[in-house]
């Protein structure tokens, strides 16, 4: 009788079981697509974001390039964070001359936790831009790092390692360039320092990272014509209207 | 009892007499966290009721097949493959929104209003009935995170409805309401604190409502019997 009815009960949780793996799987398999394409564009847009396509002509998600080894530490890149095949930084093209790198880094003294930046830099060694991929600041206090809730984050835009000066690369508090936010100052300092330490990366890498990316002279033969390198000025888009247009092409990608 | 009323009591009981947010504190966990903006609170206020409505189906069309012995995990295993699904397409649909709302949508099968439901409705109950009892309380659930969800966005970051894009798609970016200026919000209630001192406050207002509407209904029938009486009352006591 107990025999029976455990075997009874085995075999409806045992149906069950495969009723609800193959309800999953299907889900699975009509979402798979959808949701790689989601992420795959996520991320993509966080690196228009800082070099529009206007600037270049390749995939930046695909267009790769290993951060050395021994400059992670300077980036703030932990070890333990690391992906598949070590960090990468992506690189923006133009009819395949270099235009711009997209750098990952980490501010790891944040008010409550790391702040994942991603720095982008001009071939020349001026700041593209920065955003910040994830932290966890204080809502309404830190998180004005964001773009989404304040333009902070762009007044690092077309700055240098030379502009402003090095001790110029501080909060205002810290007789600084930079603007801290009220009631937040640790926040502003761990960011501006953690650019400043990927552009002195970029001082030190450019160089190899420029010989490395830059095609081979019979291959810029094979290019029509080289193509102008984007102005500092143009950087200041609007980036609310850019934001918008981009939607606007999403939807069309849809 | 007849169908309709059968139906109303259902609804009523999910939207007030039996929220699951407000009466049975139920689901609190997301509740609370989620609920910094009207935007995140709808999007897991929608996957929620989504995942109770097709557990509840799910559990009252199989309620004859399943013995008492292996109920739960039949239960919990239904209510984590909904829980699952919703978190794909969530994710295949509203990848930033997903994003944002982070570990709260798998921990959807933790709340515990859904297993509640399956359990004392609708495993006792016809599909139709099962059906809507989930509806009703998953627009109650969703309802409480959405007020809650308002009065945090508007008390914290001084706008409604920003950004409602990430669920419903680029036309919904004009939605936002602003109400004055970023940095002037009262900064606790975008915080753990203010979203408990913000549900308090609700639970309070609902039964300070349910309060009145108990002492008007039981002052009524005095009132109603006074036609040809000569004095409302003598004294001043009603019972």
């Amino acid at each position: 009788m107990l025999r029976h009815a455990i075997q009874r009960s085995s075999i409806v949780l045992g149906l069950f079981a495969a009723i609800t793996a193959t309800l999953l799987a299907t889900t699975h398999l009509g979402t798979a697509e959808k949701i790689a394409a989601a992420e795959r564009h996520a991320a993509q847009k966080a690196l228009l974001e800082i070099v529009p396509r206007e600037y270049h002509d390749n995939d930046l998600l695909l267009d790769t390039i290993p951060v050395p080894r021994a400059f992670w530490a300077t980036l703030g890149l932990r070890e333990s964070d690391s992906p598949a095949g070590g960090f990468n930084l992506h690189v923006a093209r133009q009819q395949g001359a270099p235009v711009a790198i997209l750098v990952p880094a980490v501010a790891a003294d944040g008010y409550s936790g790391p702040i994942r930046l991603i720095v982008g830099i001009y071939m020349d060694g001026t700041v593209a831009g920065v955003r910040v991929r994830s932290h966890t600041e204080t809502p309404g206090l830190g998180d004005k790092i964001d773009l989404k809730k304040h333009p902070w984050i762009l007044s690092f835009n077309g700055k240098s390692l030379s502009n402003p000066a090095a001790d110029g690369w501080r909060v205002k508090k810290d007789q600084g360039a930079f603007d801290q936010f009220t009631g937040a100052t640790i926040t502003p300092r761990a960011v501006v320092a953690q650019v400043y330490a990927t552009l002195a990366y970029f001082a030190q890498d450019g160089a190899r990272l420029l010989a490395e990316l830059t095609p081979s002279s019979a291959s810029v033969a094979e290019q029509k014509s080289p193509s102008e390198k984007p102005a500092d000025q143009t950087l200041t888009t609007d980036p609310v209207q850019k934001n918008i247009s981009e939607g606007e092409r999403n939807i069309d990608e849809r | 009892m007849t169908n309709d009323n059968r139906y109303a009591e259902i609804a009523g009981n999910g939207l007030w007499h039996n929220n699951p947010a407000l009466v049975q504190l139920l689901g609190l966990c997301p509740l609370l966290a989620v609920t910094g903006s009207v935007v995140n609170a709808l999007g897991l206020g929608l996957a929620t009721l989504l995942v109770l409505v097709g557990s509840n189906c799910a559990v009252s069309a199989i309620r004859h097949q399943v013995s008492d012995a292996i109920r739960i995990p039949v239960f919990v295993m239904i209510i984590a493959t909904f829980t699952t699904c919703a978190e794909m397409l969530m994710k295949a649909y509203t990848y930033e929104l997903y994003q944002i709302l982070g570990i709260f949508i798998p921990l959807i099968v933790t709340n515990c209003a859904i297993l509640g439901r399956a359990e004392a409705f609708a495993s006792k109950n016809s599909l139709v009935p099962a059906a809507f009892d989930g509806l009703s309380m998953g627009l109650g659930f969703a309802t409480v995170l959405v007020v809650l969800g308002a009065i945090r966005e508007a008390l914290g970051s001084g706008t409604l409805l920003a950004d409602m894009d990430l669920l419903f798609g680029a036309q919904a970016v004009h939605w936002r309401i602003h109400l004055f200026g970023a940095g002037h919000g009262l900064l606790v209630a975008i915080l753990p604190p203010g979203a408990f001192i913000i549900t308090g406050l609700l639970i309070a207002a609902k039964n300070g409502l349910d309060l009145q509407r108990h002492k008007r209904r039981s002052a009524h029938p005095v009132t109603a019997i006074t036609p040809g009486a000569k004095r409302v009352r003598t004294t001043g006591i009603i019972q």
